[in-house]
């Protein structure tokens, strides 16, 4: 009973990283229909850049007033959408809009080699450590177990990323936009939407999602070089399950991958750095394109 | 290609691979010799490229074969490469086999993520199994050649040689099937499946087929590269290494054979030239480079070397 | 009297809100020549796609002679003899023309397709060059797919559809996309080969000049109904058929 208990708050913790992680990645397929490799690049970067940012806020004296880190964090990810987003999408990406999903998985491929190494220009190869953040919120007591706060936060900050990002599509005008280009872009720019500005928003968007994870994630890891080349392997692993373009997806995707982690890690250690890859292949085998893929139109 | 063609292609390619092991230095023998074995598992990619598949899980094969080769001379004590060579295809072969028909039936990004994802949990169960070396791997003896165990100069060039030998073979055998009816079956997929599947042919047999040579050529590839390296682990499984393969083989295109070899052995200059000055900014350079193959020529290097088979244009 | 070649028996399909097929009966005596009309949404592609396997009927039967085909694959249906060509020609777009018939006649053949045997030998070459001239496309033989004109894909569309032993030919649309004044040199050419080699043959129409022209019996379909099934001077002068089909004056 308490094992089942400590693999469902793992798991939860876990999953509400991985939703956060990943939710930009399915986002950025669901509407421009490129899986973007470089996503765990994205994700890198913003966890340097929060690691830079709250390094930079207590350089200035942020003790006094110490939840400011976590603005400087979420600041960290704005600033990472606002250069990196319009850099990527107008510079390289618009060239591609349309090809075939396979070729754009390439370009990213290409972008990914590419910010790996500018990473270790601009932040060298050595770790950064920003623990502070981490510690602001002490310790939780579930029964014998001590969990810190900070993981649970995580999981209200995906909560929020989650509903923000639903809301948005299905509520807001703008959100109707980007289902309509979503669903067909070449009758959206018909009826006058703005198609290229709701390119440039949804990437920007996914980057700002990217790198909120990282700069989320920065205060609870050493951050190293490689991150991005392993977290993008879980955030496919997550967003195929849950099915290219799907925010439920995801959500589903993520709690899947977490229970499951957590149950390996506690009952079949071996099985750890595998059983996500396991969980995808399963889910494949059954819906063959994730459990809340895209309909299909007739092609003949 | 008539067989005259392909004999001298062949014999060409001989001829260069033969004054290589004269006139180059042991290092770029060295060299020479993991471009070519890397080269082999691109050359499999290029034959699912044909039916217009991109698997970015070849490190599955790639690390298979290593380990074969790692397990038969740290169990058995044997090192001739020959035979290890065998075994390593025969065991990738039957991997090939099993998967193939599986995966046969996923199309585009779904078949490059579940290659990959099947790749990834071979990485993530040798990292964890220290009963074959966990992340630190295995050695792997130094290989005999039937009989022969040279040492130094002489086992690097014998190295060279063999490697040379087994890719043209490999390389002239691949050729020959593509040019094969299953060959132009293969491009005909690439270019509309549902036609092929209501000429009354089974796209998923012929691109199962595909995967199983590729998965043999993986296996071959690997363990080459393991008996070279002297060592192994699992990093060859790792996506990143099955994104190298993908890249020489976006580089050389689909269109032509030595294409394949040409550019990993590009690949590896650049890698080896980087390493020395730039360690922290050639995937910069390598990055931009497959952009550029991707902007500039999007046939890849081959389209260079073989014009279209209807006159000059793309 | 011998078994109709083909007969559906109240074949049923729906996607979802939509009636794509009710209550479909067809029975098509063999070397028969059919048309199939309708207005978009019909029914009539349904039909043609549930006919070769593409689509699965929700209910009801489709066989060939006295052999229950319902459900099987467009692979299957092929090597039955049943074969088809599209609304847009289907063609292999980086291949020449020779290379799509050689692929064809390669599936097709007798054999199974080699793994080492050249796919391109003279022999092959000389039996793709010989259907392409049975369709008047021969001279087209090097030129890629794009370089063609609407008509020749089409051409090529029902050539590589021909390869194999052709029973039963469903042509869906063949003059679409066809000029106005090649469409009856087109139709000439290809229901005068399907005769020769004593193809039954369906095709969809928009065109009533060339259904009246080519076919013997004129199937109408609205919203998934066959409402007329008889000779084409009779279907087209049917009230119904006016009202849903033709839009011709009463």
């Amino acid at each position: 009973m308490e094992l089942a208990a400590t693999i469902i708050v793992d798991g939860l913790i876990y999953a509400g990283w991985l939703f956060i992680v990943s939710v930009g990645l399915t986002l950025v397929f669901g509407v421009l229909n490129i899986l973007n490799i470089a996503h765990g690049s994205l994700y890198a970067i913003g966890a340097y850049a929060g690691a830079t940012m709250v390094g930079a806020y207590y350089s200035i004296g942020g003790e006094a007033f110490p939840w400011g880190s976590y603005v400087a964090l979420i600041l960290a990810a704005v600033l990472v959408a606002l250069i990196v987003g319009p850099i990527l999408e107008r510079g390289l990406l618009r060239f591609f809009y349309g090809r075939d999903e396979v070729l754009n998985v390439l370009v990213t491929y290409a972008v990914f080699l590419m910010l790996e190494d500018i990473m270790k220009l601009i932040w060298g190869v050595n770790p950064y450590f920003v623990y502070e953040p981490y510690v602001l919120l002490g310790d939780v007591e579930i029964g014998p177990l001590f969990y810190v706060g900070y993981d649970f936060a995580v999981i209200g900050a995906a909560v929020v990323t989650g509903l923000a990002v639903w809301l948005t599509i299905n509520r807001t005008r703008t959100g109707k936009l980007v289902l309509a280009v979503i669903h067909d872009p070449e009758i959206s720019r018909a009826m006058g939407i703005n198609v290229p500005r709701i390119y440039l928003g949804a990437f920007m968007a996914g980057v700002f999602l990217a790198a909120l994870g990282g700069a989320l994630t920065a205060p609870m890891i050493s951050v190293t070089p490689g991150l991005g080349a392993n977290v993008i392997i879980v955030a496919f692993a997550v967003v195929i399950i849950g099915g290219l373009g799907s925010i439920e997806g995801a959500a589903i995707g993520a709690l899947m991958v977490g229970l499951a982690r957590a149950a390996s890690v506690h009952m079949l250690p071996e099985a750890e750095l595998f059983i996500i890859y396991l969980v995808m292949a399963g889910v494949l085998l059954f819906r063959p394109e994730g459990l809340f893929a895209k309909v299909q139109a007739r092609k003949i | 290609m008539s067989p005259m063609i392909l004999t001298a292609a062949a014999l060409a390619a001989c001829t260069v691979l033969a004054a290589g092991a004269v006139l180059l230095p042991d290092w770029a023998m060295f060299l020479v010799t993991m471009a070519l074995a890397k080269g082999l598992v691109s050359l499999g990619i290029v034959g699912m490229m044909r039916g217009g598949l991109v698997s970015f899980g070849q490190g599955l094969f790639y690390c298979l074969g290593a380990y074969m080769a790692a397990m038969v001379t740290n169990v058995f004590g044997v090192a001739d490469i020959v035979l290890i060579s065998v075994v390593a295809m025969l065991a990738t072969g039957a991997a090939g086999a099993a998967l193939g028909p599986l995966l046969a039936t996923y199309r585009g990004i779904f078949f490059a993520m579940l290659s990959l994802a099947l790749s990834m949990v071979l990485y993530g169960t040798f990292a964890k199994m220290s009963s074959i070396g966990g992340t630190d791997g295995l050695t792997v003896l130094t290989p005999t050649f039937l009989g022969w165990a040279p040492e130094g100069l002489a086992l690097q060039t014998a190295l060279y040689a063999f490697t040379g030998f087994v890719t043209v073979v490999a390389g002239v055998l691949m050729r020959i099937y593509f040019n094969s009816e299953r060959g132009l079956i293969t491009l005909a997929i690439r270019a509309n499946e549902l036609r092929v599947e209501y000429l009354g042919a089974s796209v998923r047999n012929a691109m199962a087929w595909n995967y199983l040579f590729g998965a043999m050529l993986g296996g071959l590839g690997g363990a080459i590269a393991a008996m070279s390296l002297g060592h192994v682990d699992p990093e060859f499984a790792f996506w990143t290494t099955s994104g190298e393969f993908v890249f020489v083989a976006i580089l050389a295109g689909y269109l032509s054979v030595p294409a394949v070899f040409l550019a990993a052995i590009i690949l590896e200059l650049v890698r080896s030239f980087s390493n020395l000055y730039f360690p922290n900014t050639w995937q910069i350079f390598l990055g931009a480079f497959l952009l550029a193959v991707i902007f500039l020529l999007p046939r890849g290097l081959g389209s260079l070397i073989e014009r279209k088979r209807t006159g000059d244009k793309e | 009297m011998s078994i109709p070649i083909l007969t559906a028996t109240g074949v049923n399909k729906s996607f979802g809100a939509i009636t794509a097929a009710e209550n479909v009966s067809v029975s098509v005596p063999e070397g028969a020549i059919f048309s199939l009309i309708g207005t978009n949404g019909a029914g009539k592609t349904t039909f043609v796609n549930m006919v070769t396997g593409y689509i699965t009927p929700d209910s009801g039967s489709i066989k060939l002679r006295d052999r229950e085909i319902t459900g099987i694959g467009p692979r299957g249906i092929t090597r039955l003899g049943i074969h088809r060509s599209f609304q847009i020609a289907q063609l292999c777009n980086d291949l020449t023309v020779e290379e799509n018939m050689l692929v064809a006649l390669a599936i097709n053949a007798k054999e199974p397709p080699s793994f080492f045997g050249s796919g391109r030998s003279s022999a092959a070459r000389k039996r793709a060059r010989e259907t392409l001239e049975r369709f008047q496309i021969e001279r087209y033989a090097n030129m890629l797919i794009p370089e063609l004109s609407g008509g020749v894909k089409k051409l090529l569309d029902i050539a590589m559809a021909m390869a194999g032993d052709t029973e039963i030919m469903l042509l869906d649309e063949p003059t679409s996309g066809v000029a106005a004044d090649e469409k009856f040199p087109l139709m000439d050419l290809v229901i005068g080969v399907l005769r020769e080699k004593g193809v039954t043959v369906l095709f969809v129409e928009h065109d009533m000049d060339v259904v009246t022209r080519y076919s013997e019996r004129v199937l109408a379909f609205y919203a998934g109904r066959i409402i007329a099934d008889d000779a084409p001077d009779e279907v087209l002068s049917d009230a119904d058929v006016r009202r849903y089909v033709t839009g011709a004056p009463a």
